[in-house]
């Protein structure tokens, strides 16, 4: 296919397998969003060189347990992206995805895509080093696996193009290892120098971020809820956009007059409509 | 050799881990402790040089922005006692597994280097402790001595230089793999004493049927072919008695049983699976005709029924009681991951879109003295809760719904159900997919996990009450990522039409999974000695009968094997071929060359005859409950709302994901906080469709103390009712029965069998009048009959007890309802008459009475308002709707204004009623069939229309305003005579209603 006949057209991968599960919705949201391919692609099809990230322009790493989570949130899922070699070449996945960010596309991580992206190193990614962990997720403060709605406060100066024009964002949290860590002082004043910290769990009234459970449903550091590197292409957000598509998603919709469309899709369509207009 | 890699967090930061721990020692076990750290320990079993050993530890098993690790060293220190925990060899380690890949990965595959990864945990406390309490923390809360083992170490026994010693939990004893005969001529007691030893569970008469076979020289004939002898081999008695089994043959429900009613009448009912459930079943296709949407009834793993013209649904409940009373997590995990293959094995094979979980528990403030070997109620309920939500969330299946059910008596057997719901495309290559086919010369495939000792007896154990000697190798612990894995292949290999047939490896493993599919094509040949292994020394008849999990069974197309087995490799899922289907007319198993096992399929599924039984009815009369109302009845409403079976469930349901996969429509938790009880859940299986499913549960064992005809009634109302108010319409739901009882089997050990069986003969009269009076057909069903605790001189049986879950069709999830009041100003009305039958109510218990009048169900009447209120809210007419049930009419009004954030003027004289002169009765009778709906007075007028009826001003069934939602938040109650009766804030409510379970 030539240049030409791909102009405009957004690809979204949505990557599954060893535990994925968020996979159907995340791909249902880039369809919603615009997006004119979507594949919902089983690692072992990456792994077997027969799809490849090159491909697309938008990867979607979607919530679930990877391999269960057994050795901590997506630790056994990046040391395959990191180690496992792509049949055929001496080529692993993260070289993959190192070349998809060196071309300016996008990646979203969503729960346990956003624990992947922190735990690769990925994010935050500062100096352009996408592969020394600074930041982590952890046990929530509770010891507990929980399913609850929470309000994020947009940061308006962050470089985040998923949440261009959104001041807050209401969505579901569905994870037992969620708190936000860092590895010390300087990177957590990084992050807030850079504006890197695109969410954060607040009160549902004042809009500012809270400490507070359950409105933190896990007692993250400055209650954030979501980061994203320095171009603001690669965002990782704990709580679930793909969620939250249509009103009826909504836990209230029956009492509460909502528009027919979910808040999470504007993260998918800001996504959609950047690579349109900036990426392809 | 062995080495240890020790992970702990870094000083400073919380451990979750160690602080949950910390507040269960205090709560569970009330031993004050100062502190609780973990370190998480694996133990890996090979050869690895220091510097390999780094790369892992510092790779994939520890997180350095918050872990620090140690290799062959310890990193505990400032302890006052250390209790390690780890499994016992064989037990499935699911995170040492993970290990092992990730190793592998990272070092890269040797070709002469094996090893295996083995994890436990070291628990490091502080705190006055004595050694008494130090092993009671360990052994009554941190270990299950039934799978796991512990080590306890004071701290002056420890040496930090030293450590913990290396500990390899290897399977040990792999003596010659053998095949042994055992002589069946011999005398009754021999006879006996071979089926009690074995675990078979078999009857003296069942053995003396397998005896008969061998004695056959027609058989002796054939047998001699294959190299066996007249001697029945320890693999074909073992594969008999899984078939045979009650767990497997349902022999209770197929049983002949002779009725006496007790008032002299008397009839013979020749299998009540037969008559009351498939009967009615086949009553109501016959009667919906041309619109009959039942596809698949009673013949596969689980029912199936459309859903639209491309997709079908299917449904399936199952209980794990016996593994779960002795190891709950592990049992309850199991149950889940072991329902979900129903699903996804009926038929073509579907994919799982929904769990909905029912538990049974005595209460956990349970504070007389266990009997042996019970665990503590509250340890079980949090065990079986985490097993659930681990087997639930990580298999990507929403928990839509579920409740929880307490009576003392589930002490010796807690009731775990687990239900599944499945989506699978009506068609595939243009095949139906509710059916199934073999044909001679398919390939027996097994794929998923390997097979272990774990689950040896699985189904023969749960077809006996929990005794003494029941076997430890009955407990597995499932692995739902292993299940995962496989279902994302399979779902592949579904879509490419790569296999023929399906089903799961549950009870009895592969000798029900391939004896049972190989109806379909007239026999097999299967190869045990190909089938993998977990670990070497298994004998033939271990392998049969395996009930370790995540295995699938199919049937492959010779032609087709190739590119199955490739997918399978590529996907890094394990799968085998074991031989092949064929019309031999017999199920014959080998391990290579040699025989083990040579039966006549006819005499496998056909041989047992049906069992005999009779059933006695005698309705008990207690003595009348006299006690004065209450002086404060906000006092008495708060009272009901925190007991057990009312209060609010919120601390369980958080735990479970219930929106994964985005259809998530009405949840477990609705209205203004989010915290309200909603009736029944709504998803949307399809996300580019309006349509929706509505699933929804009935359960009320207290009505069994009574009478189980009228418990069944009610258990099957307060499902449909669930549903209705939610957005369910009557033509298109469909039940499932799932009946848990005690042993009904006169016998030395159950005296009272009579009674028992009658008990079971009356819920069915009840199933069969009730699901054809409503329409509501049941698809499929289970029963698990042995819920009995006999140790010693204790005995304790279970109340008998009728789950009923019921799966709709909402044409368009828009219009579903939720339960919480919505506006100030809307109107109150109670749907459905309040009558004086208070018998086994919450407020007779919470007043220690039982009484006599338990609820009844006038189907003729609720189902004109059930078809009524489906129409008004398909209209847009209804504000909220909830079903009333346990706790009756104050619990329902209390919860509707409290959800909603609101508060409820209501004047109780308006309330249709029947025979009640006092306000606690009418506000906690439980009649059925009745509902609390508000509507906006814009919508008043042409709701009360539709309720009336067309043709008549008089209403066929009782409804009446009886007050209105007000901005103020207090729900303020005048009595029958006019008083006010109570005014009472409705956070104060909520709080009564949710702080009994918010652990």
């Amino acid at each position: 296919m030539t240049k030409a006949n791909i102009n405009k057209i957004v690809k979204s991968i949505v990557i599954t397998g060893n535990g994925t599960n968020c996979e159907m919705e995340m791909a249902h949201a880039c369809r919603l969003a615009g997006s004119d391919v979507v594949d919902i692609v089983h690692i072992s099809e990456l792994l077997h060189g027969e799809k490849r990230l090159d491909d697309y322009h938008f990867l979607n790493l979607p919530g679930g347990f990877l391999d269960g989570d057994d050795l901590g949130s997506a630790k056994a899922g990046a040391n395959r992206i990191l180690h496992a070699t792509i049949r055929g070449t001496d080529e692993k996945l993260y070289d993959q995805m190192t070349r998809f960010i060196r071309d300016g596309k996008l990646i979203l991580g969503v729960c346990n895509g956003f624990q992947l992206l922190v735990k690769l190193g990925l994010l935050p990614g500062f100096n352009g080093d996408y592969l020394t962990q600074t930041v982590t997720l952890s046990f929530n403060d509770s010891g507990r696996f929980e399913d609850r709605w929470v309000h994020l406060a947009v940061n308006p100066e962050s470089p985040c193009i998923y949440t261009r024009g959104m001041k807050d964002i209401y969505l579901p949290v569905r994870h037992g290892e969620g708190k936000f860590i860092v590895r010390d002082p300087s990177v957590l004043a990084r992050l807030h120098k850079e504006h890197r910290i695109v969410v954060q769990y607040s009160g549902a009234d004042d809009g500012t971020p809270t400490m507070t459970y359950p409105a933190n449903p896990n007692g993250a550091i400055d209650a954030i809820a979501g980061i994203c590197n320095d171009t603001g292409r690669i965002f990782g957000l704990m709580p679930h956009p793909e969620a939250y598509l249509h009103r009826t998603n909504h836990p209230r919709w029956t009492r509460e007059d909502l528009p027919e469309m979910g808040m999470g899709l504007i993260v998918f369509q800001n996504a959609v409509d950047f690579i349109r207009r900036q990426v392809i | 050799m062995a080495h240890r890699i020790e992970i702990g967090f870094k000083e400073g930061l919380r451990d979750a881990l160690g602080a949950k721990i910390k507040r269960r020692i205090n709560e569970h076990l009330h031993i004050p402790i100062a502190d609780v750290k973990t370190v998480d320990v694996y133990t890996i079993d090979g050869s690895f040089s220091r510097e390999e050993l780094v790369k892992v530890a510092a790779g994939p098993l520890s997180d350095a922005v918050i872990q620090h690790y140690v290799i062959d060293g310890a990193l505990a220190d400032n302890f006052d006692w250390l209790i390690e925990v780890g499994f016992r060899p064989g037990v499935t380690d699911n995170v040492g597994k993970t290990a092992r890949e990730a190793m592998e990965l990272l070092l890269g595959r040797l070709p002469d280097r094996t090893f295996n990864v083995h994890t436990s945990r070291q628990y490091l406390l502080r705190g006055t402790l004595g050694r008494k309490e130090a092993e009671r923390i360990a052994a009554n809360l941190l270990a299950n001595d039934l799978i796991e083992r512990y080590e306890v170490v004071p701290r002056q026994d420890w040496d930090t230089g030293k450590g913990m010693p290396p500990f390899v939990p290897r399977v040990t004893g792999t003596e010659q793999i053998r095949t042994e005969e055992i002589d069946l001529d011999v005398d009754e007691e021999a006879l006996s004493a071979i089926s009690n030893e074995r675990v078979l569970a078999l009857t003296l008469e069942e053995m003396q049927i397998l005896r008969d076979y061998l004695r056959d020289p027609a058989v002796r004939e054939e047998r001699k072919k294959v190299g066996l002898g007249a001697r029945i081999t320890d693999g074909e008695l073992e594969c008999l008695a899984q078939t045979w089994s009650e767990h497997c043959k349902h022999k209770i429900f197929n049983g002949v049983i002779i009725y006496d009613d007790g008032a002299g009448h008397t009839e013979t009912i020749n299998s009540l699976f037969k008559t009351c459930i498939k009967g009615s079943t086949q009553q109501i296709r016959e009667k919906m005709g041309a619109k009959d949407w039942c596809l698949s009834v009673f013949v596969d793993n689980a029912g199936v029924i459309r859903f639209n013209e491309n997709y079908s649904l299917v449904f399936k409940v199952e209980t794990h009681n016996s593994p779960s009373a002795l190891d709950p997590y592990g049992g309850a995990l199991t149950g889940i991951v072991g329902v979900n293959r129903d699903p996804f094995g009926t038929g073509y094979g579907a994919k799982l879109i929904f769990n909905t979980d029912v538990f049974c528990f005595a209460p956990p403030d349970y504070v007389k003295a266990l009997p042996k070997r019970i665990l503590h109620p509250r340890r079980i309920y949090e065990g079986v809760r985490e097993g659930v939500e681990h087997g639930g969330n990580k298999s990507g299946i929403p928990t839509i719904n579920g409740c929880l059910v307490f009576d003392e008596r589930y002490l010796g057997k807690p009731l775990v159900y687990c239900g599944t719901g499945g989506i699978m495309p009506a068609t595939i290559q243009g095949k139906p997919t509710h059916t199934k086919e073999i044909l001679p010369g398919d390939l027996i495939v097994m794929t998923g996990g390997r097979i272990g000792k774990d689950g040896i007896h699985g189904a023969t154990f749960s077809s006996e009450e929990l005794h003494e000697g029941s076997p430890v190798t009955a407990v597995q612990i499932g692995d739902p990522i292993t299940q995962k894995k496989m279902t994302d292949f399979l779902l592949k290999a579904r879509d490419l039409g790569l296999y023929r047939c399906i089903t799961d490896n549950g009870a009895g493993g592969l000798s029900s999974s391939v004896g049972e599919t190989a109806q379909l094509s007239g026999g097999c040949d299967l190869d045990l000695k190909c089938a993998p292994l977990k670990y070497p020394g298994l004998n033939p008849w271990e392998i049969l009968i395996s009930e370790s999990q995540e295995r699938m069974t199919l049937a492959i197309d010779p032609v087709r094997i190739d590119a199955f087995l490739g997918l399978a490799a590529k996907m890094d899922v394990e799968a085998t071929v074991l031989g092949k289907y064929t019309d031999s007319g017999m199920f014959h198993v080998r391990y290579g060359n040699r025989t083990v096992a040579y039966l006549r399929m006819d005499f496998l599924h056909n041989g047992l005859p049906q069992m005999n039984l009779r059933a006695r009815w005698s309705p008990r009369r207690r003595e009348e409950p006299v006690f004065p109302p209450p002086a404060n009845m906000g006092q008495a409403l708060k009272q009901m709302l925190s007991r057990l079976n009312i209060c609010s469930k919120e601390s369980v349901i958080r735990q479970y994901d219930h929106e994964v996969q985005g259809g998530s429509v009405v949840k477990p938790l609705v209205g203004a906080m989010n915290d309200g009880p909603s009736d029944a859940a709504v998803i949307r299986p399809l996300l580019d469709t309006y349509e929706g499913i509505v699933v929804a549960n009935g359960i009320c064992p207290r009505y069994s103390d009574i009478d189980t005809y009228h418990m069944a009634a009610c258990a099957i109302d307060e499902a449909i009712r669930n549903a209705i108010a939610t957005g369910a319409s009557l033509d298109h739901l469909a039940g499932l029965d799932n009946f848990c009882w005690c042993d009904p089997v006169q016998s030395e050990k159950t005296p009272d069998g009579e009674y028992k069986l009658a008990q079971l003969v009356r819920a069915n009269m009840a199933l069969f009048d009730y699901t054809i009076a409503y329409g509501v057909p049941c698809i499929s069903g289970k029963d698990s009959m042995k819920n009995d605790y006999a140790i010693d001189n204790t005995k304790i049986s279970i109340p008998p007890t009728l789950l009923f879950s019921v799966i709709g069709k909402i044409a368009d999830v828009r219009q579903a309802v939720t339960m919480d009041a919505k506006r100030a100003g809307d109107i109150v009305y109670v749907l459905g008459e309040t009558r004086n039958e208070m018998g086994a109510s919450e407020w007779y218990a919470l007043n220690g009475y039982v009484g006599n009048t338990c609820p009844k169900v006038d189907a003729e009447k609720a189902k004109k308002l059930y078809e009524a209120l489906t129409k008004a809210i398909a209209k847009g007419l209804v504000a909220s709707c909830h079903d009333c049930s346990d706790g009756g009419l104050g619990v329902a009004l209390a919860e509707t204004a409290f959800a909603g954030g609101l508060g409820m003027q209501i004047d109780l004289a308006k309330v249709p009623q029947e025979g009640i002169d006092r306000d606690d009765y009418l506000l906690f009778s439980e009649s059925q069939s009745r509902f609390v709906a508000t509507v906006s007075p814009d919508h008043q007028k042409e709701f009360e229309e539709i309720l009336r009826g067309e043709d008549s001003n008089l209403s066929p069934f009782a409804f009446a305003a009886i007050g209105e939602i007000t901005a103020a938040s207090f729900l303020s109650l005048r009595g029958i005579t006019g008083e006010i009766l109570m005014r009472e804030s409705i956070a104060e409510l909520k709080a009564s209603w949710q702080k009994t379970l918010s652990f």
